[in-house]
């Protein structure tokens, strides 16, 4: 999975939610995606970089321009040191929350997306990898 | 490179040697090789190949002067671009991949006899160069038909697109009243493209309701059928109003027995009900006009004349 | 006598900006006696589930105080994206333009019995709220 370009950008505050969602067009205009799925990823990108700040407490955004073959692809990984979840199955059911907000970012990211993964140690933190294929 | 790398460069030293000095005689016969094998077919004028040619040799002759063998090297970017570029209009004007590679591989017999007279007696010296200009022509042969086919698969893929794009005509019905009349089976990729379509007609044209007409369409799948529910939905977050007609008795068993949850859209067995159900919902009706001009039944919502707009 | 207020978001809403819309907008409501409000969305190529609360919250809290919310001018895009996030914005009116929005409202505000017209404009754009004084 060579990766032709890659850029870390941190997720300190709410600035970095925008910040993050201006790169992540930018690359995915850049990777030739037509515009509703430029803005599938990019709503994703929001949705977790949101997720890494307020229940992660902070992390990191890393954006990968992927190239495999004659594939080319956008992956966006979000990183946090927060309380990390406990019950992911629970997590990624439509509906939950658990901040009385609306509670559909994790599920709702998978389905704008060609690939998601979720890895998440309780104390320790999360990552979550997302993949948009051309 | 094992231990030929030596040979490799002394031989292309010689070629680039017999590029460069017998470039108008070898120029000739190849063009020459060109012609009769008729590749040229007439979409490239005699006086245009030769130029092609003559260009190529001398790219060609540079490249080999730098000792390098190896074709994929940046010494042979120069080659490689020209190529790519012959390969690409050869694509667009219709030759096959064989009329656009003979273009390097008929360079090989003329090539080769002028390599024969250049090595004199000396044997060994003339297999290490046919040897070495053989590796150099067949690599760059194969590179014209790598990019000629990646060429041609980009141009259908837009064709593809074009197709797709002209094959859902989206219909201004009436007044704020679109008509999306979809004909064939309904594809994962193509039902999203129409639907994008459809919500960005509805955009531009403000029409506040849209008819899906499906008559034309044999099956639906789940994914379809999700798909045109997704649409549907789109559709009313944006403010319009979406009605499905034409639903054929096979695809209404369908999407039963899969399933889908059509609840809260509406359906109709016919275009001509939703449109009826369309001027209902814009407060129009469609009143017979009496023969003689006299007191015909009206009714006191607003008419539509069938001619006006 | 009664006002409609026309609020335009633009892009990059962030956090703060979301809460002062919010608190302007109900002042407003209060000030001018709004009876309704056009949340112009045109502007937006991306409404991810934040924004969508917000877009909820302005809806319910205008209802509170007896004015109703129409959301106009979302994107095509946009608007798929919300159906495959699941977001469907219950409650929430929505038109595809300011023309026709301010048709809804004058229909969900009939009993004024005047010509409602757009009295208060306020714009968001760029990390930035102003409106007329």
């Amino acid at each position: 999975m060579p990766v032709v370009r890659d850029e870390l950008l941190r997720l300190e505050s709410t600035h970095d939610i925008v910040a993050v969602r201006h790169e992540v067009r930018a690359w995915a205009a850049a990777l030739g995606l037509n515009l509703v799925d430029q803005t599938k990823i990019v709503t994703a990108a929001s949705e977790l970089a949101r997720n890494a700040l307020v229940y992660g407490g902070g992390g990191t955004a890393c954006l990968q321009a992927l190239e495999e073959g004659i594939r080319k692809g956008l992956r966006l990984t979000f990183e946090d040191r927060g309380p990390g979840i406990a019950d992911i199955a629970l997590a990624m059911t439509d509906g939950y929350t658990s901040s009385g907000g609306l509670g559909l970012g994790l599920s709702g990211a998978k389905r704008l997306v060609n690939e998601f993964e979720i890895r998440s140690t309780p104390g320790e933190g999360t990552r979550v990898t997302i993949t948009r294929w051309k | 490179m094992a231990d030929g790398s030596n040979t490799t460069r002394a031989a292309s030293a010689r070629i680039a040697q017999v590029l460069e000095q017998d470039q108008d005689a070898l120029l000739q016969d190849w063009v020459a090789a060109q012609l009769s094998a008729h590749s040229a077919r007439g979409a490239v004028s005699a006086g245009d190949l030769r130029a092609q040619c003559r260009e190529f040799l001398s790219l060609l002759a540079r490249a080999a002067a730098s000792g390098s063998g190896d074709v994929d090297t940046s010494a042979w970017s120069g080659v490689r671009e020209f190529l790519a570029n012959l390969s690409r209009s050869r694509a667009q004007y219709g030759f096959s991949p064989s009329e656009t590679a003979i273009f390097v591989f008929s360079l090989k017999e003329p090539l080769f006899k002028r390599l024969r007279t250049a090595a004199g007696s000396d044997a060994d010296v003339f297999v290490d160069d046919v040897s070495a200009s053989t590796r150099m022509l067949d690599s760059l042969g194969l590179y014209t038909t790598e990019i000629f086919l990646r060429s041609r698969e980009s141009l259908i893929e837009r064709q593809q697109q074009d197709m797709l794009e002209l094959s859902t005509p989206v219909v201004s019905l009436w007044d704020g009243i679109l008509a999306l009349p979809m004909i064939g089976t309904l594809d994962s990729a193509r039902t999203q493209v129409v639907m994008e379509t459809l919500l960005q007609r509805i955009v531009d044209s403000g029409a506040g309701i849209a008819i899906v007409d499906i008559t034309g369409v044999p099956t639906v799948d789940t994914l379809t059928a999700q798909h045109l529910l997704k649409t549907v939905t789109a559709a009313r977050l944006m403010g319009a109003e979406c009605i499905i007609s034409g639903i054929r008795p096979a695809i209404a068993q369908t999407i039963v027995h899969l399933g889908v949850d059509l609840g809260g859209v509406t359906t109709k067995a016919s275009l001509a009900d939703a449109l009826r159900l369309a001027f209902q919902k814009t407060g129009r009706s469609v009143v017979r006009a009496t023969p003689n001009g006299g007191n015909g039944t009206t009714k006191s919502a607003s008419t539509t004349s069938p001619t006006g707009e | 006598m009664g006002r409609f207020l026309l609020v335009t978001i633009q892009v990059d809403m962030h956090d703060r900006l979301a809460m002062t819309l919010q608190s302007d907008l109900t002042d407003r409501i209060v000030q001018t006696g709004a009876r309704g409000v056009l949340l112009d969305i045109s502007g937006l190529d991306i409404v991810d589930s934040f924004m969508g609360r917000m877009i909820a919250n302005i809806a319910s809290m205008s209802r509170i105080l007896d004015a109703e919310t129409v959301v106009v001018g979302m994107q095509p895009a946009v608007a798929i994206t919300l159906v495959e996030l699941g977001l469907t914005l219950p409650g929430v009116q929505t038109a595809l333009n300011v023309e026709r929005g301010m048709m809804l409202l004058r229909r969900a505000t009939a009993d004024s019995g005047e010509d409602e017209e757009i009295e208060e404009a306020m714009h968001y754009r760029d990390g930035d709220a102003s409106s007329p004084g």
